[in-house]
């Protein structure tokens, strides 16, 4: 029997699918297709410590193998979720990751503080989204500003915290190690790539808020180059993303140095994709005589 | 929930542009309401999302729906033969309650709007329909809403029927016969001028909705429309899931 466990920051996961944050709302809808027991984790929509009313629409545009979004944070706020949303996860054995986004350190660390009260298993922290205008990309591009705000979150946090990187930086490397030095006990990578597409009919934006970020197929070979140079930069945990449609894609980033995936857009084109997704990787450990998932973290063999 | 796999049973060209297909999906059809949508995966190249489309009828094991050619996915769909696999999520979405409909319904259509409210007016018995299109190239289902209802066609260059705004047949009516509840779907601009007549003659609404869509179960939130609550807050809500169809005296229009 083949071992699909992976251990991140001491937190036991059934397999290596996460499903990414803001695909997959707060697991009810695709929780009607399978049970959540099937998944390794849930990255729960991005909460803010208030609520978020977000972008007005258009806030999706398809692209060449890939989408552009520009949700703006719509969510419920931290208190909604731990109340209502949190108890309908904690039925399944997936693990249970708050992403959190904010707009000042103090927010972050106020609801770090308020997750670690609950029974939340990990934090994600969100520095890298590119839809608020009031903050996220400051905090996620600067290193000196990375390692500031993860120290910070991280004595609020009594839970193990990750640091999901953004992917618009000249050097993912400095903001992986400075989330590390700023005691990050993982990172997550790739968030979206800024993007933007025009109707050249109408010549206005196709997103209201004029820009999105990219996500799906198109941006996979960028994210698994991040997580390969990433694993070479830094010690801790990486949770690889970032365009995976299949168990192939899965492994690719597995092998690149990732210790868990993410599947986020596929869900919407297969609502069943983590579980496919899975599916494929067993198909791959079979075809290869492995036995334990982990053994493929960062087996790449590089020229 | 599944992802539903149906059989295309028959597929053809309306008018150019324009196509109608059945879809054989067993008991999916049946469960299917008035105005909700099913969200296909158009395969066979590479449209990467699924489309949303109306129900436009259900009748035993047949979904039908007909579909204006735009873009990537309406192409590929438009090449789908008879007896290939349509894969689809749905119905979907919250449809027309036929039950608030009361004596004097009016049914208001514009464009591919026009489409998703034939199964409505088959339920209803007693609807007075008016519909839009921009020409009579377009002029689509249109005998087949005149078997079932008192309908009435107006064109934007006056090419078929009333020349002008559907919304005038429908002022005109209201003036003169009143309404007990409109329905409508259609462009944006239309379904704000049927919300402004809805409050005029003091007729209720309800409006179906069109937006950009990823998921089309909940899941992604792209799909937004401001809506206003009782207590006079504004909301994004969501039209897969809240809609598409909504009270019309809700919807905040730009
Ligand atoms: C609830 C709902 C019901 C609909 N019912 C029908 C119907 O019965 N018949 C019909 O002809 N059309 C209907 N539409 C519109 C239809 O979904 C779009 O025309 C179609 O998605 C265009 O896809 P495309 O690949 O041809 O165009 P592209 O321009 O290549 O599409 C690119 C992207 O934009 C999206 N998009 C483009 N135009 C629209 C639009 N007007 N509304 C929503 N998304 C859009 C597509 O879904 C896709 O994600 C409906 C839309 C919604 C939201
Ligand atoms: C609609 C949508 C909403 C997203 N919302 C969030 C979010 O709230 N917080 C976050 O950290 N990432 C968010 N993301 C980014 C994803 O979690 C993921 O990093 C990215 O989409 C790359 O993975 P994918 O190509 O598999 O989608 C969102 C992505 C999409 C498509
Ligand atoms: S399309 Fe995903 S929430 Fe509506």
């Amino acid at each position: 029997m083949a071992d699909y466990r992976v251990k991140i920051a001491g937190v036991e996961f059934e397999n290596p699918i996460i499903a990414a944050s803001g695909s997959y709302g707060f697991g009810r809808e695709y929780g009607q297709f399978y049970s959540l027991d099937e998944i390794g984790g849930v990255s729960v929509k991005g909460l803010t410590l208030k609520p978020r009313e977000g972008n007005d629409a258009p806030r999706i545009a398809e692209t060449p193998m890939g989408i552009l979004n520009s949700v703006g944070l719509q969510n419920p706020g931290v208190d909604y979720f731990l109340a209502q949303e949190l108890p309908f996860l904690k039925q399944f054995k997936t693990k249970v990751i708050a992403n959190i986004a904010g707009n000042t350190i103090e927010e972050y660390c106020r609801m770090a503080e308020k997750i670690s009260d609950s029974a939340v298993d990990m934090i994600e922290m969100n520095i890298s989204c590119p839809n608020v205008k009031e903050g996220g990309v400051a905090f996620g591009v600067c290193p000196a500003t990375v390692e500031e705000i993860t120290r910070a979150v991280r004595q609020y946090a009594k839970k193990p915290l990750i640091v999901k990187l953004s992917p618009n930086v000249t050097d993912i490397t400095e903001t992986a190690r400075a989330a590390e030095a700023g005691g990050a006990d993982a990172v997550s990578l790739i968030n979206t790539l800024t993007g933007m597409a025009i109707d050249i009919h109408t010549r206005r934006p196709i997103l209201h808020n004029n820009i999105g970020g990219l996500s799906g197929p198109a941006v996979k070979p960028v994210a698994v180059r991040m997580v390969w140079q990433v694993r070479q930069a830094v010690n801790i945990p990486i949770i690889g993303m970032g365009g995976i449609s299949s168990g192939e894609d899965a492994v690719e980033f597995l092998l690149a140095g990732a210790n868990a995936v993410a599947v986020g857009t596929h869900h919407f084109v297969d609502p069943m994709a983590a579980v496919r997704v899975m599916e494929g990787i067993k198909n791959y450990m079979n075809a290869y005589h492995i036995e334990r998932v982990c053994d493929l973290t960062g087996a790449v063999q590089p020229y | 929930m599944k992802t539903m796999i149906g059989t295309v049973a028959y597929h053809r060209e309306i008018v150019p542009g324009i196509f109608d297909m059945g879809i054989d999906c067993g008991e999916a059809a049946n469960a299917a309401q008035a105005g909700q949508f099913v969200n296909i995966l158009c395969e066979g190249g590479d449209a990467l999302l699924r489309r949303p489309i109306s129900v436009c009828d259900a009748e035993g094991n047949l979904l039908r729906i007909v579909y204006e050619v735009k873009g990537k996915g309406t192409t590929l769909l438009s090449k789908y033969q008879v007896g290939q696999s349509v894969n689809f999520l749905g119905p979907l979405g919250h449809g027309f309650d036929t039950a608030s409909a009361g004596e004097k319904p009016l049914v208001i259509g514009g464009g591919i709007g026009t489409y998703p409210l034939l199964l409505l007016t088959k339920k209803l018995n007693n609807a007075n329909v008016f519909l839009g299109f921009r020409d009579k190239n377009r002029l689509t289902l249109l005998d087949e809403f005149e078997r079932i209802a008192n309908t009435k066609a107006a064109t934007d260059d006056g090419s078929f029927g009333y020349h002008g705004l559907v919304t005038d047949l429908v002022k005109t009516h209201l003036e003169q016969h009143g309404g007990s509840m409109i329905y409508a779907c259609g462009p944006k601009p239309m379904l704000k001028a049927v919300q402004a007549l809805a409050a005029q003659y003091g007729v209720p609404s309800r409006l179906s909705m069109e937006e950009r869509m990823g998921c089309g179960i909940g899941a992604c939130l792209v799909c937004a429309c401001k809506t206003k609550a009782a207590d006079g807050q504004v909301h994004q809500s969501h039209v897969c899931c809240d809609g598409p169809v909504f009270d019309g005296k809700t919807i905040v229009f730009d």
